[in-house]
Order: C-alpha cells, then sequence, then structure tokens
C-alpha cells in the first residue's frame, strides 16, 4: 500500500493548493487519536466534543456556527448516537485547535470533476483528508461541515455512549448490554435512571470504544427537519453575535482603514476626531487609526472625522484600468488547462460556430453583521472574542501580529451574522489584537462601520470570460471557454496557511471545467491577472462566476442549434452523469418546463454541480409594465442524503437569493484606488418584495454526500439570464443586470 | 445632562451626549445588546425598535429626541410568554444567521399592529426595509401569516 504521506504529499502538489509540499507524513501519525482540547473548570470532557457536568450535556462543535445551520447538524449527530432529548440540547463553538480539523475540505484540492470521484480517485482524495488532519485545518467553509462531521462526530458519540454504559454497568454489577440509554441518561432493565453527568467521570477513566454509529434506519433525529439549538435566542434578542459581547471595563473603538489597494504614508490629522464628544483616545496602526471612545457611535464619528492623507496609492486605480489587467492575462501564460476532451481546436472549424464574451464585477460579501472582534491583552496572552470561520488562523495571525506564539492566544468563537467566506480571513482580529495590546488589562471592542466593512473586504474576483463553441446537427460538438481573473488562492494560501501556492489554479475554472456534459470538444483553460485588490472565498468561490458562465454559454450553444435548452443539456448529461441528469429532468417536471408559451412571462434555467451537490434552477420573469419581476423559481438538488431537509431547503434558498442579489445589482468598483460603494444604497441586495416565490425539491439519489451552504448560488444568474433572453430576446453577457434591464425591486 | 427612557417598562438613564442614536444608547450604554447595528444609516433595518409604538430605526434616533416610551426586541416577549411573533417565527425557523430577525419581528409587529390580517403584498410593502443576507424572506412570510392568523383568531 503507497503510504498516506506520499499520496497526501502528490495530492497537494498537483492540486491548486501546495500546502504540504516537502512534508512527508507517516501512516503512524493519522492513525494516532488527537489530543482533547477541552479542559473544563467543572465537569468532565469525554472527548472534543462532549462536556458533560451538573448541567448536563454540552455539545462542542469545532465549526461555526453563521447561519447555514451547522450547530443545528452537527449537534443531531451527536445526540443522534447519544440519545439525548434534543429539546434539551446544548451547543457551544469549540477552542481554536488541530483537534477540530476538516477532513473534507482537503478533497476539494483534487484537479479533477467532483461527480467522476469514484475508485481509485476516490482513495486520493480520503488520502487527502488525512493530510488535512496533520495540519490541523480548522475550517468552516466549502460547504464540508456537515459532510466532515457525519464521520468524524457519529463515531465520537458512539464511543462516548457506550463508555458511558460501561461505567454504568460497572456501577451496577451488570453488563453493558443489558443496558439502554435514552434522554441522557443510562437505563437498566429494572428501571434505574443514572444522567449521564453522573457517570462521566468514571467513564472518563474506561478506554473509549470503537463502535460503528447507527444504521440510518435507526435514527430518530437525522433524516428530520430540527429545530435549531439557537431559534430561541435569536427571536429574543438573547443570542451572542461578536458586536454583543460585553467584558467588564471593556471599551469600544472602531477604525478608519487606509485604501484597500494599499497606501503610503498617512498623514494624520487628529484634531476634529478628538473633538468628539466621546472619543477617548487615537491609536495607529499598520492598517490605519483606531479610534476608542465611550461607545460604538462616537468611535465611528471619530474615525470618519480624522483628516488624512494616505499617500500614493498603488495602481491599477480605477475599475477600467483593471479589467484591462484582466484582458491582457489572455495574452500571457496559461494558468491551467483542467478540461481538454477531444480536439477543440479542429472541431470548431466549419459552420455553427458562435463565440461570446461574459464580465463579472468585483463583489463584497456585505455579511448583515460588520466585520468585528474584541480583545484583551494581559500578561503577555491575548483573548479574542470573534465570529470566525477559522480559528486557528484568527489565533496565528494576531500571535504573528503582535510577537507572541499560537498557544498564547486564546480564540472564543462566537455566533456570526453572516460569513459567506468574509470571515475565514483573520484581519479584524489582527485590528482588535494591535489596539488591545496598546492597552493592557482593558478589554476593546473594535466594531467597523458598514462604510468600513464595504470598502475592506477581501473581494470576489472580476472576471472576463472568453468562450467559443460549434454546434451541428442540433448538438454540441465543441465547447471552448478561456476565464481569466486574478487568483483567490494566489493571495489566500500565502496570507492565511502562510505558503505558497504553485500551480493551476483550480479555484479560478471550477463550476466551468468540472460539469457532467459529454461534449466531444470540451475544454476550459484558466488565465491569471495579476491585480492588487484583496481577494477572498465570496459564496462558492469559482463557481459563483463561471456558472453563469457555462450556463449562458450553453443556452446560446442551445439557441444555436435551434433547440430546446433543457432537452439539449440532458442529451449531453445523460451519458456523463445519470445523476445530474435526473436533477435536471426533474427540474423540468416540477416547473412544467416545455408547456405553452404564455404572452410576457420567460423562462430560463441553468445547472451546476458545485461541492459535491448537483443543482438545477428555473427561473420564471414577468414583464409588468415594461418592468422585470422576478416571479418564480424552482430549485431541485440532489445533496445524496439529506441530513436536515429543514435546513438543506433553507440553504438552497438562501444560495439562490444570495446568486441573485449579485446578479441584479451587486457591483464593486474602483476610483482614485478607492471602492466606491460604501454602504446598503450603493451595494444593496433583493429584499422581500423582489425575490421569487420559490419551489425546492431534495433528491437522494447521490451515494455520495454533497454540500448545501454553496451550491445553490452558481446556477442563480445563469437562470435568471437565460429567463430575460427567453423574455426579451436580448443577451446578458455583463453583470450586474440592472445595467441592461430594469426589475421590480 | 443625563436623559430619562422608558424602554420596556422600565426606566433607564444614560448620561450620553443627546446627539447618541438611540441604537448605541441600548447597545453601548444600557447593554441591551438585542437591537443589531447593520448599517447606521437606515437602509437594513436591522436596528428597529418601536417609539410609542411606532417601528423606527433606532440607528437615526437622537436620544434626545426620543417622543415616547421604547420598546426592543427584549421586552416583546420571552420563552416562557413569547410575542406570537416570536412563536412563529421558531414554528416556521425563520432564523439563519439571526442577525436581522430582531429588525424583522419588530417591523413585523408593527405592521400586524395596524393590519391584523395583511396580504402577501401589504407584507412585502411593509417589511422591504429588512434586508436580510441569509434570504430568509419566505419564511418571514410565512411566519407572519402565521402569527396574524394566531393573534386574530382567524
Amino acid at each position: 500500500m503507497a503510504s498516506i504521506g506520499k499520496i497526501a504529499r502528490r495530492s497537494f502538489l498537483v492540486g491548486s493548493i501546495a500546502v504540504a509540499g516537502g512534508v512527508g507524513f507517516g501512516v503512524w501519525k493519522i492513525r494516532q487519536p488527537v489530543a482533547n482540547p477541552l479542559n473544563p473548570p467543572e465537569g468532565v470532557a469525554l472527548n472534543p466534543f462532549l462536556i458533560l457536568d451538573d448541567s448536563g450535556v454540552t455539545l462542542v462543535l469545532g465549526r461555526a456556527e453563521m447561519g447555514q445551520g451547522a450547530h443545528t447538524t452537527l449537534a443531531a449527530m451527536l445526540a443522534e448516537e447519544l440519545d439525548l432529548d434534543w429539546a434539551s440540547v446544548k451547543v457551544t463553538h469549540g477552542p481554536a485547535d488541530a483537534a477540530y480539523y476538516n477532513t473534507v475540505l482537503a478533497e476539494a484540492g483534487l484537479p479533477m470533476p467532483d461527480y467522476s470521484l469514484q475508485g481509485w480517485r476516490l482513495a486520493v482524495a480520503e488520502g487527502m483528508g488525512a493530510a488535512s488532519k496533520l495540519m490541523g485545518l480548522q475550517i468552516t467553509g466549502g460547504s464540508t461541515s456537515a459532510r466532515d462531521g457525519y464521520a468524524h462526530l457519529r463515531h465520537a458519540g458512539a464511543s462516548a455512549r457506550e463508555v458511558l454504559k460501561r461505567a454504568a454497568a460497572e456501577r451496577l454489577g451488570t453488563t453493558p448490554d443489558s443496558l439502554r440509554t435514552e434522554a441522557g441518561a443510562v437505563i437498566a432493565r429494572d428501571g434505574t435512571r443514572i444522567p449521564y453527568q453522573d457517570l462521566a467521570e468514571a467513564a472518563a477513566r474506561l478506554p473509549a470504544p470503537q463502535v460503528e454509529p447507527r444504521d440510518p434506519s435507526e435514527w430518530k433525529l437525522l433524516g428530520r427537519a430540527l429545530p435549531a439549538p439557537s431559534s430561541w435566542d435569536k427571536v429574543t434578542g438573547r443570542a451572542g453575535y461578536g458586536v454583543d459581547v460585553r467584558l467588564p471595563g471593556m471599551v469600544f473603538a472602531s477604525p478608519r482603514l487606509g485604501p484597500v489597494l494599499g497606501f503610503g504614508t498617512p498623514v494624520y490629522d487628529f484634531t476634529a476626531a478628538r473633538a468628539v464628544p466621546g472619543v477617548m483616545d487615537i491609536v495607529t496602526i499598520p492598517e490605519g487609526a483606531v479610534v476608542i471612545a465611550r461607545n460604538s457611535w462616537a468611535a465611528m464619528e471619530g474615525a470618519k472625522a480624522i483628516a488624512v492623507d494616505w499617500g500614493p496609492i498603488p495602481g491599477p486605480a480605477t475599475t477600467e484600468a483593471m479589467f484591462a489587467g484582466i484582458e491582457a492575462a489572455f495574452d500571457g501564460r496559461r494558468n491551467s488547462r483542467m478540461r481538454n476532451d477531444g480536439d477543440v481546436e479542429a472541431a470548431l472549424s466549419g459552420e455553427g460556430g458562435i463565440a461570446a464574451e461574459y464580465r463579472l464585477p468585483f463583489l463584497a460579501h456585505s455579511t448583515m453583521e460588520p466585520m468585528n472582534a474584541t480583545a484583551l491583552y494581559q500578561d503577555g496572552r491575548l483573548q479574542l472574542w470573534a465570529g470566525n470561520q477559522t480559528p486557528r488562523v484568527q489565533a496565528q495571525k494576531a500571535a504573528e501580529a503582535l510577537g507572541l506564539s499560537e498557544a498564547d492566544v486564546s480564540v472564543n468563537t462566537v455566533l456570526l451574522g453572516g460569513g459567506f467566506g468574509r470571515r475565514l480571513e483573520a484581519d479584524f482580529s489582527v485590528i482588535a489584537a494591535r489596539v488591545a495590546q496598546t492597552m493592557p488589562g482593558t478589554p476593546v471592542q473594535v466594531v467597523w462601520s458598514r462604510e468600513e466593512d464595504m470598502t475592506h473586504d477581501f473581494y470576489r474576483p472580476a472576471i472576463i470570460a472568453r468562450m467559443r463553441g460549434r454546434v451541428s446537427e442540433g448538438r454540441a460538438v465543441a465547447f471552448d471557454g478561456k476565464i481569466a481573473g486574478p487568483s483567490v488562492m494566489a493571495q489566500a494560501g500565502p496570507r492565511m496557511l502562510g505558503v505558497p501556492v504553485a500551480g493551476p489554479d483550480k479555484a479560478l475554472v471550477e463550476g466551468a471545467f468540472d460539469q457532467p456534459y459529454a461534449i466531444p470538444n470540451y475544454r476550459v483553460e484558466g488565465y491569471v491577472a495579476d491585480l492588487p485588490v484583496p481577494l477572498g472565498f465570496w459564496r462558492s468561490v469559482a463557481a459563483s462566476h463561471n456558472g453563469f458562465i457555462h450556463e449562458s454559454f450553453m443556452d446560446e450553444l442551445a439557441h444555436a442549434a435551434g433547440r430546446d435548452p433543457l432537452e439539449f443539456r440532458l442529451e449531453l448529461m445523460r451519458p456523463e452523469s445519470e445523476v445530474a441528469a435526473h436533477v435536471l429532468e426533474t427540474a423540468g417536471r416540477v416547473s412544467g418546463w416545455g408547456g405553452p408559451r404564455v404572452p410576457g412571462v420567460g423562462r430560463g434555467l441553468a445547472f451546476t454541480w458545485s461541492f459535491g451537490t448537483p443543482v438545477a434552477q428555473v427561473i420564471e420573469v414577468v414583464d409588468e409594465n415594461g418592468r422585470i419581476r422576478i416571479a418564480r423559481a424552482w430549485i431541485v438538488c440532489d445533496p445524496g442524503r439529506a441530513l436536515d431537509p429543514g435546513i438543506v431547503q433553507a440553504q438552497m434558498e438562501s444560495g439562490l437569493i444570495y446568486g441573485l442579489s449579485a446578479a441584479v445589482m451587486g457591483e464593486i468598483t474602483f476610483a482614485d484606488g478607492e471602492v466606491e460603494q460604501k454602504n446598503f444604497p450603493d451595494y444593496d441586495a433583493l429584499r422581500i418584495s423582489a425575490v421569487p416565490r420559490i419551489e425546492t425539491v431534495i433528491l437522494e439519489r447521490q451515494t455520495r454526500m454533497g454540500g448545501v451552504g454553496e451550491p445553490g448560488t452558481p446556477p442563480a444568474a445563469a437562470a435568471l439570464a437565460n429567463a430575460l433572453f427567453d423574455l426579451t430576446g436580448q443577451r446578458a453577457r455583463e453583470l450586474p443586470l440592472n445595467k441592461t434591464f430594469d426589475f421590480v425591486l | 445632562m443625563a436623559f430619562t427612557l422608558t424602554i420596556n417598562g422600565v426606566r433607564r438613564e444614560t448620561d450620553a451626549p443627546g446627539d447618541t442614536p438611540l441604537l448605541w444608547v441600548l447597545r453601548d450604554e444600557l447593554g441591551m445588546t438585542g437591537t443589531k447595528f447593520g448599517c447606521g444609516v437606515a437602509s437594513c433595518g436591522a436596528c428597529t425598535v418601536h417609539v410609542g409604538g411606532e417601528a423606527v430605526r433606532s440607528c437615526q434616533v437622537a436620544v434626545a429626541d426620543v417622543w415616547d416610551e421604547v420598546t426592543t426586541i427584549e421586552g416583546i416577549g420571552d420563552p416562557a410568554a413569547p410575542h406570537p411573533l416570536q412563536a412563529a417565527w421558531v414554528r416556521h425557523q425563520v432564523p439563519q444567521c439571526g442577525y436581522c430577525q430582531s429588525g424583522q419581528i419588530m417591523q413585523a409587529a408593527a405592521l400586524l399592529a395596524e393590519t391584523p390580517l395583511p396580504t402577501d403584498a401589504q407584507i412585502d410593502d411593509w417589511m422591504a426595509g429588512n434586508l436580510c443576507r441569509c434570504g430568509s424572506y419566505s419564511r418571514i412570510r410565512a411566519a407572519i401569516h402565521d402569527a396574524a392568523r394566531d393573534m386574530t383568531g382567524a
């Protein structure tokens, strides 16, 4: 057997993230049990996910709850095996620790379509997961939480249940198999009931057995729509987000950050800022200046009142110059060619060829809760409180900024008022840490104004795609996509993981090279532009732009072939993936696709397989006196196993609306080196009055499990643009669509 | 000069400057963090509270100008005795990240006080100032209808 070390090393080098280059791993290390980071002051932590104390059972989760339902589904995995009473389940975020490694995330680095993972490819993917354990990647992202937890947490729960039964058996002088568990207690045949917490200390002294989790046919919690443990907190104002952290003696602060593209040596004038009532102090840090005040508003007013000359801003400083830089990338060296079936050049010659260019803008994440963190620096140690998707990265980056070691930083993850990839970054923690270091012993909460948040994001890249294709006898014979844009991975690898990224950037071409269509001549290439814009992981990453590009062009090909867009796609899909074809067929059926045309109504569809889950969407638009209403939408997905159908539906709708918001009105532009959009009036999203009525169908035919947080986003823009073409005959090749169409909002 | 406010039926004092928005007096001066900061320019609705029963954006009301009793999300109900909207919000599992939901519920409560059985169009019109980036809108609409039926016995 090839060692996992070899597999891991090779995989990382061929993949887009060369994070493990040069490091050899031994099998022994992967098989080692992880150390338990929990050391509760009272009670017992049976494993990294479980604390038993006088108040009962607390489930400790290494993934962030940001609205995607991780704390519901992951808690249900533990509760299912432990036989906990769902209504009394308590959940908390775990610390920053390698014990909460994400196995599934590392699989995403493989340079092959997800839908084709089987046999040896699947074995390699699993080897990658083992490597991620060694790297301690504790990341909530990539739509992986449920897939990752499915293995770890059910086993952890089953093992804890059995060891609690053994402890009870010893106490009662009987055998474990004469005992059962129910509602957080071990029950003997005579009805004796021992709550888990009463067995915790004895159980902790016993070896934890390896136990297979229960068969899905026995499930009482998983597979059902469960109420989120945080529901009541969230409707009564008690839920604690980052901005809600309140510590004794805490002061408030707000930053004025330098232009996001970079700046020279700032020259500040704090006269007006210091005159703002409530302002206590101003500190300068490498990122800008931070005003400390009696409340956040005084701090924000102070920050606004700072007069500053930032010095020279590195170019290109306008949107036009950046797009020129992206255009130039087509003439540079090719970064990737992750699909190259047949002979595209030969197949493109002849009649029936079409070409099109698509353009997509930079986008902001625009979470509801602006960026913030709270920090306390004392005796050479730092405590952080922040809603974040990467606890270890927060600790590492803050430690680096303050000259501490990672072990000197503790991270308290609190609820996230939206993540969407923005809170994978650690800039907000670093800034709070720097301010805290100037005032040892005083906790400080640094809350960004919406304006600072929007103008200092890590943006979804702007993209230009040049597409060519040819149809013959009603079928696609050639599909050629060249996708150019700045690289998220080239920035994020060094920034977040401290390692350079080498080789082809899969995260530029996902959602385009990996789609299940049997086009005989099929090629997708990536071209990387070098731009100074900070880039980040925006919900569904590359699939967020490539879903639009690929599926708009598929529609153009169908139109050129004189074919129905659904039938045209299905023909190409059936030989490649039965799962995908079934999703698309179902979308056609539930939406009544192909019915009689209604004047003033247009329909479009799109399909993207991303993050392990195929999703088809149909959108219906209606002409209302010259303005366009996005009236209805149908979503069909196949995540394999819907662990919580309520959450799957909510995430699919959420993903669609996030994608539609960007498609209709999302655009970040630059002038004089600064972001022009400052607040929701300039960078809005769909409101309740503008969203379609949505029907969602969840299929469970796929044998692997897919993600649900992101796959709803990629098809949205294309489904809408294709519907607009159906209604108006006008093909929208540039986003946002409100440049071309007038929507009812 | 100190200001005295009645918040959720309780008299509270603050010595914050008079132009400090009610939002920040609630959150940072009085420690009532249920009301959320989203934009500071009255365009997202996360900070919605009631002043004299009227839904207002607390980021735009200076503490010196508060003209009547203030009700916040903490004051309209708790798990033991919830407002019908809070109960409906849980039944429909409306919240995702949940950050906007205090404002959504306060805005919806003012709607039902005026329009006991709103239509979809009335809901859309009334709630369009409240942004939700998670896209929980279809459940918000369903929960408002549900609570409206609950409150009117319809």
